[in-house]
């Protein structure tokens, strides 16, 4: 045994030596966990300041002349990937998955401590080396954030006769890497660590979401791996996985026999379970927010646990609704259209089981309650429209229109965006040991919430019009009237002013650190472990010499024979009066 | 209760919007109307939803809100209830996914007494082929593309000789009458769509993909592109004019069969449309991707690299062949190099391109 490691029960720590192991290559779950917030959060907005030049361009084309199509697309693409994957992905398992696991389930840190470091090193990497490509010449890949084959890897596409389109496949190669390593500790933690009595159905929700949606990323990510690598190989060594015979600069290229819809199933395979890798986490904090502010017991934790695991069972076989215009077999729309709509049942019982957690509750509008409230409109919002596009018939004429740009950035940016600030509302307490500024938080609530609401809501019917997206100008289209224009024009003042707004959830979060109120243990009144540490902030191995033992289910909110209207997870039943 | 007035305000605007958008479907001109009602009954029941969930949540909000001391009630299961609430689910999305899969039935399955056309994609102008009188396409290989065999027909297929071959990306189209469209492109994914048909398919090289309508309504349309296909993704526009059956014949009589292409000289007009330049290069004078050729011809240009120079033969013939070498100031370095062009060819742009210019 190392001398610098101490033992707990038999278990043995890691423990820093000094300033560098304490917060930089640290091997301790709570500090990878702000590691990952913090480079998630940055490279996000680099992400925005992205959509904010693409709206630019839609809402006062010809205002800035540095954005021509070559960058708009530019944009485009390394705004959708950022915000997928290096943004939501990384923050909600990364940041979220990090820092829950162990604190909620009762264990002194991840299975793996140093894997976990190594998680976030390579994660960081794969972050510098997307950066990277904005300073290569010719820029970042502009191929849209599918990188759909064949024209993401050749001249005509901005970036794909650079070094860019590599770079993009190599990071994201990187990012795999480092997904798997985290993503095996959060399993094996889950499975193997936690505390005595903390059974599989007394996790709390979000633990069982991060757990399955870590089980969608494991499954999922190989195949976008395999895609990118073969991708790579077609571009720097010219096979033709997924390039067929092409005519073009005037001449017959030197590839052939391969399907550029290959790489669409491919890619597809991982891309939708990967909305559920964002979802599912989204729909756990929404979970423990909604019983926490409401101070009620979640509704129906069987079934929530149940739909769960059957959304991330469907969530495999449902991709190619993505892919009805695409040129596959049309009958394989008779499947997939069948899928599709079956996973909005289970879908549909968590929303049901959300709203009646409100019922007969005692409801507290706290900051994180507004931003779940707002979460279960848009996702509402979003998740019903998702119903037309998974419609095959219907989402033809829909299909890659502004249609799919509003239903999407509802369901899988908004709401999940929400749903992250309640989250860090929520738990900023249990990090710092401090209050974020109520005042401020609401502010950034509102303009957040009507904004985006107002950003995306009348896309869908500039959809209904036929405009379609991924356009860099509509000028020269005669079915898209001037209203169209102004429409852009206010949708990119919208945009502008709630991009300003995120700095006043970044202010808080510096000004809360040195000056905010100085938080209670349990400033909420949660019932989970995280909040029952010995020490708060928890200190290194979380729970001092004894870890705690679990006694009952996570939600116990206005349990009857109790005093208090809550009774956290690890006191017993003697206790309770 | 803020939020219960700004949410309730957000709800009945979103379902009031419906009856007031200034956007709305394009005026059909095709016979997919039924996925319009697709649409609508989706809107219906999704609306429904939408109005009684949120309705329930601010109900919640105003009935419970947070008093010091309460207990909220203590209801862990309720398992009629949620039996109850996923079957109503299930009877919802059977209603949504009963019209959606016969109206894709009816997409898929492709007539049998209708016109057929060939569309074919490539970046960023759209080409189209009718089989001709003996109504059977020419045999096509993906290696027999010239900038001279724009549609890769076999020269020697006796079936491709009277191909009847639109090169200008305007097809016509008699009213009232099925239409099958065969779709293939020459190098990236594209898309034809046009709003007022409804129907949409990505062209992918390689392959070929179908799609069938009807038009019904006289009338020019635009195809825009809806598969991202590159930097000149949203040029690649397009006209379709649905004639009177009489106006469509005429107008079919006068396009070249593939003989007579593979017998006409070297002309700049036809080979600037064929290769799609014109998708970046406008010659009305109005700016694109790249510099427009009306009135250019003899002028000073400032490139990237900061020199200036004069559009000449040279200059033209350069940047054609080897774009990256001249990138004029102001425009992305996105053009690919065409360089297999023969002396002949590249002579007949710029004689063309100088025409612009009288």
């Amino acid at each position: 045994m190392d001398q610098n490691s101490a033992t707990y029960e038999g278990q043995q720590m890691y423990d820093p030596k000094g300033w560098w192991d304490t917060y930089v290559f640290s091997q301790d779950h709570k500090v990878i966990a702000l590691q990952y917030v913090c480079v998630a959060l940055a490279i996000g907005l680099t992400g925005m300041f992205l959509s904010l030049l693409m709206r630019m361009q839609l809402g006062f084309p010809g205002l800035f002349e540095s954005i021509d199509a070559g960058s708009y697309y530019q944009d485009v693409t390394m705004h959708g990937m950022i915000m997928v994957i290096y943004l939501l992905t990384a923050l909600f398992l990364g940041g979220f998955g990090n820092y829950l696991i162990p604190l909620m389930l009762g264990c002194r840190d991840m299975a793996f401590p140093f894997v976990n470091m190594l998680s976030f090193w390579m994660y960081f990497l794969s972050v510098i080396i997307l950066v990277a490509s904005f300073f290569v010449e010719s820029g970042p890949t502009g191929a849209g954030w599918t990188l759909y084959p064949p024209q993401s890897i050749l001249e005509g596409t901005p970036g794909a006769d650079g070094a860019g389109i590599i770079l993009m496949l190599a990071s994201l190669a990187v990012f795999i890497v480092a997904f798997t390593m985290g993503g095996l500790n959060y399993i094996t933690t889950v499975l193997q660590s936690r505390a005595k009595g903390m059974t599989l159905m007394r996790m709390p929700l979000i633990i069982w979401c991060i757990f399955l949606a870590t089980f969608l990323g494991l499954l999922a990510f190989p195949a976008l791996l395999v895609g990118a690598i073969m991708l790579i190989f077609d571009r720097v060594l010219e096979t033709s996985f997924f390039m067929p015979e092409i005519f073009k600069g005037g001449e017959v290229l030197d590839y052939g026999g391969g399907s550029p819809v290959l790489f669409q199933h491919l890619f597809w395979f991982f891309g939708h379970p990967e909305v559920y890798i964002i979802a599912l986490p989204a729909f756990g904090i929404i979970s423990e927010l909604i019983s926490v502010h409401a101070r009620k017991n979640i509704f129906g934790y069987n079934m929530m646990v149940w739909a769960l695991i059957a959304i991330a069972g469907i969530a495999f076989i449902v991709w190619a609704h993505h892919m009805y215009v695409a040129g596959m077999n049309p009958y394989l729309g008779f499947f997939f259209a069948t899928t599709t709509l079956i996973i909005a049942v289970p879908t549909a019982i968590k929303v049901y089981n959300w709203v009646l957690t409100l019922w007969n509750a005692n409801i507290k509008m706290t900051v994180p309650m507004l931003y779940c409230l707002a979460f279960l409109v848009t996702f509402l919002n979003g998740g019903l429209t998702g119903l037309f596009l998974g419609n095959v018939a219907v989402d033809v004429p829909l299909s890659d229109t502004y249609f799919v740009v509003g239903h999407f950035h509802m369901v899988m940016a908004v709401s999940p965006v929400l749903a992250l600030f309640g989250g860090l509302y929520h738990w900023y307490p249990s990090v710092t040991g401090r209050m974020l500024d109520d005042t401020l938080g609401k502010i950034h609530f509102w303009i957040t919430f009507v904004g985006t609401y107002l950003i995306y809501f009348p896309m869908h019917y500039i959809g209904f019009l036929g405009v379609p997206r991924r356009y860099y100008s509509n000028e020269q289209y005669d079915f898209i009237p001037q209203s169209v224009a102004d429409l852009n024009q206010f949708i990119t003042i919208c945009a502008l002013i709630v991009g300003a707004a995120q700095f006043i959830l970044l202010y808080n979060f510096i000004k809360s650190y040195y000056k905010g109120a100085i938080a209670p243990k349990n400033p909420w009144g949660a019932c989970t472990l995280e909040w029952q540490t010995l020490e708060s902030p928890p200190g290194h191995g979380n729970w001092g010499e004894q870890l705690p033992v679990v006694y009952r289910w996570p939600y116990e909110y206005g349990l009857p024979e109790a005093t208090a209207d809550f009774v956290p997870q690890n006191v017993p039943d003697e206790q309770i009066t | 209760m803020a939020f219960v007035i700004v949410t309730a305000i957000i709800v009945i605007g979103t379902v009031l919007w419906n009856f007031v958008s200034p956007w709305w479907f394009s005026p059909l001109a095709s016979n997919w109307g039924f996925l319009d009602t697709t649409i609508l009954i989706s809107l219906v029941i999704t609306g429904i939803a939408f109005v009684l969930i949120s309705v329930f949540i601010l109900y919640c909000l105003v009935k419970f809100p947070y008093r010091e001391g309460h207990k909220s009630e203590y209801e862990p299961e309720n398992p009629a209830l949620e039996l109850k609430l996923t079957i109503i689910t299930t009877i919802g999305v059977i209603a949504l996914l009963a019209p959606g899969l016969y109206a894709w039935k009816l997409y898929v399955e492709l007539p049998t007494d209708a016109l057929e056309v060939e569309g074919v994609g490539q970046q960023w102008v759209w080409s189209y082929r009718f089989p001709g009188e003996d109504g059977v396409y020419g045999s096509t290989s993906g290696r027999l593309f010239s900038s001279k065999n724009t549609f890769g027909l076999d020269p020697d297929d006796p079936y491709g000789q009277d191909d009847i071959l639109i090169r200008s990306g305007e097809v016509h189209l008699p009213i009232n009458n099925k239409v099958v469209f065969q779709l293939r492109s020459k190098d990236v994914l594209h898309d034809f769509y046009v709003p007022q048909f409804r129907a949409k398919m990505d062209l992918v090289p390689g392959q070929q993909s179908n799609l069938w309508f009807e038009p019904t309504l006289l009338g020019t349309y635009e195809v825009a592109c809806a598969e991202y296909c590159g930097t000149g993704h949203y040029a690649m526009r397009g006209v379709v004019v649905v004639d009177t059956q009489e106006d469509f014949n005429s107008w079919l009589a006068e396009q070249p069969t593939f003989a007579d292409t593979m017998n006409e000289g070297a002309n700049g007009e036809q080979i600037v449309q064929t290769l799609g330049c014109v998708a970046c290069h406008s010659i009305d004078g109005s700016d694109g991707i790249g510099p427009t050729w009306r009135d250019t011809y003899g002028t000073n240009r400032s490139l990237s690299s900061g020199e200036t120079v004069v559009v000449d033969e040279d200059y033209i013939k350069t940047s054609i062949v080897n774009p990256m070498s001249q990138i004029a100031q102001g425009y992305a370095p996105v053009m690919p190099a065409y360089a297999t062009l023969s002396e002949e060819e590249l002579t007949a742009i710029t004689d063309y391109i100088k025409t612009l210019s009288e």
